[in-house]
């Protein structure tokens, strides 16, 4: 456990003073960009981790509100408008989704998410008197916050990271609290949670705003970082990562989305460099990583150096040193 | 007059090609209770494959039908060693095949895109149905009603499959109740691969068979899993009857909305899908809830 704690510190100090250690703008900038996405996977976490509930749909509710953005600003608002009218957006589309999705589970809900991912991508990709079509939306100022311009590399990563540190610090407490417990226990087993006197429906749709506000957030920082939407924003394919983020990084821990969307971004920015070939990449992950580790990167690496710690421990000292390996 | 007249035809065509993708995705749903996202791709695959042969390798050139079968099988092996190989690994994980089913669709449109390039592909109507059919003052493309005229087939065919045959009367047990159906002494695992080879060749199928109409581009994989997903919650899943008054809905929607509105045309699409999932979550003729 002390060794967990020293390894967090150490990851927390070197976010921290990224900007001082880093190479260069770029990587800042691709720090920045793992932060976002580990907002918006975090947000996608509560429902495949916690509540059981496979969101294949999440890009549409990530691009609303980054398009909100973009078209709050177009027509002329301030920056605090244009957040505040794509979180309502986020939610407002979350509780569609919500109310609609939330009447099946499993494959049923997967595909009334898709299908509801797929809605919004066609409404950016064809309502182009507010969209833009293909050509999407261009936002062309970051704001300014506390007398700095966010225009610099350095400010808008600590901004994001700032937000990024409120999201897990939120995220801990829920998984914590006796809502996180109640979430669990209607994704584990929903007809005893019933019968218990558990809302199911309701706990399951709290979750979901939850994980909407998470994804809106994410949403706006993306907008404000590319400074550009389209509709690939809201493609299955976006959807697909951030789930393959969730799921490799291991879902339902609280720092697996990091870990995973810190490889996907990584990856995907690194391979793009030398082939165009990311799609098919992504796709070959996923079959793996589903096939051969399918309870994510993080517990799948944690099993294997148990597996090995308890073998080696077995060897030495058997009873006291098991207990504590497997605790 | 004769606008709506056209258009009907359309969407009745497009109704047809609509069929021949979704029965295949509805009969998957229905028995391996999980929707097959690579059915958008096995549609493009058999599309290019089928457009390949046409055009012709080597040079030596086949015959459309004969491109389609062709096609029609390469797709339907190529199905089978997918289930066989992969989703055979993961028994009774149903998110995990789903999973799956996603990343071999991003492999195969990547793979598309490597193979064929990016420029769309036309395929040239089959020589002896490049005509035009007159009715009274309206001229219909004769392509376009062999469509509708090969979709009716199939479906017959499909329907004294399932309803005639002991293989069908097997399917259907399966899709009724797969436990019941193991304990009868029915294989159903062995039911799977077949009712995905034969899922996959119908794709190709309705690819190679619609490629003179919608072309072949990169995305089309795109564009139509998500009407192949709308039929089936429309329909139900493992209802045949259910993918065919579905398709003809979607086709109607689709092209209707098309025609007049245009930047709508892809949400007016969905709103019967929503209706259905708020009324009836089975689907019109389905029989269980997904």
């Amino acid at each position: 456990m002390s060794a967990r704690l020293i390894a967090l510190g150490i990851v927390f100090v070197a976010l921290l003073t990224l900007p001082y250690w880093m190479f260069g703008v770029y990587y800042v900038n691709v720090a920045s960009q793992i932060l976002f996405y580990a907002i918006f996977a975090l947000g996608l976490n509560v429902l495949v981790g916690y509540g059981g509930l496979v969101s294949l749909g999440h890009a549409g509710l990530f691009g609303i509100s980054a398009y909100a953005t973009g078209y709050m600003l177009q027509l002329g608002y301030g920056h605090p408008t244009a957040i505040l009218v794509a979180l309502i957006m986020g939610l407002a589309s979350m509780v569609i989704y919500a109310v609609l999705s939330l009447r099946s589970t499993g494959i049923g809900f997967i595909m009334i998410t898709l299908a509801l991912g797929e809605i919004l991508w066609g409404l950016a990709y064809r309502w182009i008197s507010v969209t833009g079509g293909d050509n999407g939306i261009n936002v062309p100022s970051r704001p300014t916050l506390l007398g700095s311009s966010m225009s610099n590399a350095t400010t808008f990563y600590y901004t994001t990271l700032l937000v990024f540190l409120i999201s897990v610090g939120l995220m801990w407490v829920f998984v914590r609290s006796p809502f996180g417990a109640a979430l669990r226990g209607t994704r584990d087993q929903p007809r005893r949670m019933n019968a218990l006197g558990y809302h199911v429906w309701a706990i399951r749709f709290w979750a979901c705003m939850f994980s909407g506000l998470l994804t809106a957030v994410s949403g706006i920082l993306f907008v404000y970082y590319t400074q550009f939407i389209s509709p690939q924003t809201l493609s299955l394919t976006s959807s697909a990562e951030v789930l393959l983020m969730v799921i490799s990084g291991g879902p339902g821990t609280l720092l697996g989305p990091f870990v995973g969307a810190g490889l996907v971004v990584v990856v995907k920015n690194v391979v793009s460099a030398f082939i165009e070939r990311w799609n098919f990449l992504l796709g070959a992950i996923f079959v793996a990583i589903v096939i051969l580790m399918p309870e994510g990167l993080v517990p799948g690496t944690a099993r294997l150096w148990r597996s090995l710690w308890r073998k080696r421990a077995h060897a030495v000292t058997p009873p006291a040193a098991k207990t504590e390996a497997s605790s | 007059m004769s606008f709506w007249l056209v258009l009907t035809v359309n969407s009745v065509t497009f109704g047809g090609l609509l069929f021949l993708l979704s029965a295949g995705f509805s009969l998957i749903f229905g028995l391996m209770r999980i929707p097959n996202l690579t059915h958008g791709s096995l549609f493009m695959v058999g599309a290019y494959v089928g457009a390949t042969f046409v055009v012709g390798m080597l040079g030596f050139a086949l015959n459309f039908w004969l491109a389609a079968i062709l096609a029609t099988l390469t797709v339907a092996a190529l199905g089978a060693l997918a289930e066989r190989l992969l989703l055979r690994r993961l028994p009774g994980d149903q998110l995990a095949q789903v999973l799956v089913t996603l990343g071999l669709s991003f492999m195969a449109a990547d793979f598309c895109l490597m193979v064929w390039g990016g420029d769309p592909l036309s395929v040239a109507t089959p020589d002896s149905l490049t005509g035009f059919v007159r009715f009274g003052t309206v001229v219909f493309p004769a392509y376009r009603l062999a469509i509708i005229a090969l979709a009716v087939v199939v479906a017959i065919g499909l329907w004294l499959l399932l309803d005639r045959t002991r293989l069908g009367a097997m399917i259907r047990a399966g899709v009724d109740d797969p436990d019941m159906a193991r304990v009868v002494g029915i294989r159903v695992s062995q039911l799977f691969t077949i009712v995905f080879a034969l899922g996959a060749g119908l794709a190709a199928f309705a690819g190679i068979t619609g490629g003179p109409i919608l072309s072949v581009y990169p995305g089309l994989d795109q564009d139509m899993l998500p009407l192949a997903l709308v039929v089936v919650i429309l329909g139900g899943s493992g209802s045949l009857l259910g993918s065919f008054v579905g398709s003809i809905i979607v086709g109607f929607i689709y092209n209707f909305g098309q025609a007049l509105l245009p930047e709508l045309a892809y949400f007016v699409l969905f709103m019967p899908m929503l209706l259905v999932l708020l009324l009836r979550p089975q689907g019109l003729f389905g029989r269980h809830v997904p």
